[in-house]
């Protein structure tokens, strides 16, 4: 298996809508951005690419990953499309990664975007549910709102996790994207502002919430050999996992925690799992890919982690997932200021600030989530993070970390269904 | 220039089967939800599954009681666009005793300050069956 290296990445700022560039311009403008990063790598040594978008039901265009393919230039070479809900973006990347890994090709790109502004916030969400079960779930309110409010609602009954711990990660994932100008909604908020916000599903409300998206984002793999003649800079991506969940929440079961390397059986006695509280498939996607990566101890092993905060409920329960810390703890780890960024100021008193900062981008909540770039997104700012250019490329050294040297991006579909990571370090 | 923007409509209906999933719908129409039992393991499913995804095993259908308790809920105050109409509207999952997994459905005759993890719920049916699953519908025990 070949070694496989992120060589350049490109974004488009996220936005509420992009009336003056269809889906290929997009692309376009992210995928230049990428290649004028990397001045030695010319189209040419692109041996085929993976599209990335989620619902049909958005573009109204099938195969739309053929008019991007055709619009950069790119045919004949080889070409697909990758849907996993949420997941796409992270498929997507680790699609790529298997095309360099197995040898077929030396350079892959890899290409995501979602147009979600061509219909009305309401008849998006009508969309996104479409991704629930047509026959079961969808007909009570096509709403994963809804779905996510009822999971939630469980975490807090088992753990005691609660609605202002909630509201910190919505403060922090906002305060971040202030210094993000790719970012769609940067705030400075307040706990108070949070919870006050119009109740969409109790008990999120409309600040625990990402909104809908149109953006594009690109990465370009290679292996080592490419890397190496076309980078300065690449990034390593050393581990990758993913894992799945049935497709009906309801049908999950409340057996035993799949364990991580440092974690106890005694540690989780009474733990019926993974219910509806947990996210068994990002559990199952982290053990891979820390396996891969040979992590055994995540907390001090990462430095960072850009993970899929759809929801303000859900990035609680993936720190959990991914053992930042244990089950149940995942409040109290955001209560503690651990996932926050070191030296800024978000107005809250935290007693462990910045041990192990979640989205310093700002994540889904703050950059928004055009589905299919999504994934690829978190993979841009990973690279960025690892390669030190944050600077360069946001224009504000605010959200670097001191020399990290390791970070994990976690990409997320359904209720659970489809979940990826992948484990990105400095070689 | 400013880009033109058109409206372009879009509908369609679909021919859509239940399947090897029917005899759940027809018993909605008569007043009883059906759950599925695995016939090797006797994993009990809340829902119709065919085939048991704990050993692949075929599964038959089962009568599941029609009184059950919230094992978690959420009143939702926005929904999908053709949902808008229905809010505020209320969503439980049914835990059954003897029963391994849950069940999804709208609660109907709570307030949504009212609404408690435990609190013991009845099945509801309708008398002009659609064949949805909106056919049935949860209301506080002892409500009627």
């Amino acid at each position: 298996m070949a070694r496989v290296y992120m060589i350049a990445g490109g974004l488009t700022p996220f936005k509420k809508r992009y009336e003056e560039k269809d889906f290929r311009l997009m692309v376009k403008e992210a995928y230049d951005a990428a290649l004028a990063d990397a001045p030695r790598l010319t189209p040419d040594r692109i041996d085929g690419a993976v599209g990335s978008y989620f619902s049909d039901h958005f573009t109204r265009q099938l195969k739309a990953a053929s008019m991007v393919q055709d619009f950069l230039g790119l045919c004949p070479k080889p070409s697909k499309r990758v849907e996993g809900g949420g997941a796409t973006g992270g498929l997507c990347f680790q699609s790529a990664w298997e095309a360099v890994a197995s040898g077929r090709m030396k350079v892959c790109l890899a290409f995501g975007f979602e147009t979600m502004s061509r219909v009305s916030t309401w008849k998006g969400n009508e969309f996104i549910a479409l991704a629930s079960d047509t026959n079961f779930d969808f007909p009570l309110g096509g709403f994963y709102t809804g779905y996510y409010a009822m999971m939630v609602r469980r975490h807090m009954h088992e753990f005691g996790t609660t609605v202002e711990q909630m509201a910190m990660v919505s403060v922090k994932n906002h305060l971040n994207a202030l210094y993000n100008r790719y970012a769609q909604s940067p705030k400075r908020l307040t706990i108070e502002e949070v919870r006050s916000s119009p109740m969409v599903a109790d008990p999120l409300t409309m600040l625990d919430i990402c909104a809908m998206s149109d953006g594009a984002a690109v990465c370009i793999l290679a292996d080592e050999e490419r890397a190496l003649e076309l980078c300065s800079n690449p990034v390593a991506i050393t581990g990758v996992g993913s894992g799945s969940d049935t497709m009906r929440m309801a049908d999950r079961p409340h057996g035993k925690v799949p364990l991580l390397p440092h974690e106890r059986e005694k540690d989780y006695r009474d733990l019926k799992y993974p219910g509806v509280h947990s996210f068994r498939g990002g559990r199952m996607a982290a053990r891979q890919a820390y396996e891969m990566a040979a992590i055994t101890r995540p907390l001090e092993e990462l430095d960072f982690v850009e993970l899929h905060d759809a929801y303000t409920s859900s990035e609680i329960q993936t720190y959990e997932d991914m053992g930042l810390c244990r089950y149940g703890e995942g409040g109290r780890f955001v209560a503690e200021g651990h996932p926050f960024m070191p030296g800024l100021d978000y107005g809250l008193t935290l007693l462990h600030a910045g041990t192990m900062p979640v989205n310093p981008s700002g994540g889904l909540l703050a950059c928004g989530h055009p589905v299919g770039a999504t994934g690829l997104m978190q993979a841009v700012f990973a690279f960025w993070q690892l390669q030190g250019t944050i600077e360069k490329n946001l224009g504000s050294e605010k959200l670097q970390l001191k020399n990290p040297r390791r970070g994990l991006i976690h990409s997320h579909a359904g209720t659970g269904t489809y979940i990826t990571v992948t484990i990105m370090e400095k070689p | 220039m400013n880009p033109i923007v058109i409206r372009d409509h879009y509908e369609i209906d679909y021919r859509h089967s239940y399947a090897q999933d029917s005899p759940f719908f027809a018993a909605l129409a008569e007043g009883k939800l059906l759950g599925s039992r695995c016939l090797a393991c006797n994993y009990v499913y809340a829902t119709p599954r065919s085939h048991c995804y704990q050993c692949g095993g075929a599964t038959q259908w089962q009568d599941l009681p029609l009184e059950g308790k919230i094992h978690t809920f959420t009143t939702c105050y926005y929904g999908g666009e053709a949902f808008l109409a229905e809010t505020p509207f209320t969503l439980i999952l049914v835990e059954f005793p003897g029963v391994d997994t849950l069940f999804l459905s709208r609660l109907r005759g709570a307030r949504p300050e009212e609404l408690r993890i435990g609190m013991e719920v009845t099945a509801r049916f309708t008398e002009k069956p659609s064949f949805r699953i909106t056919d049935v519908w949860f209301e506080p025990k002892g409500r009627r």
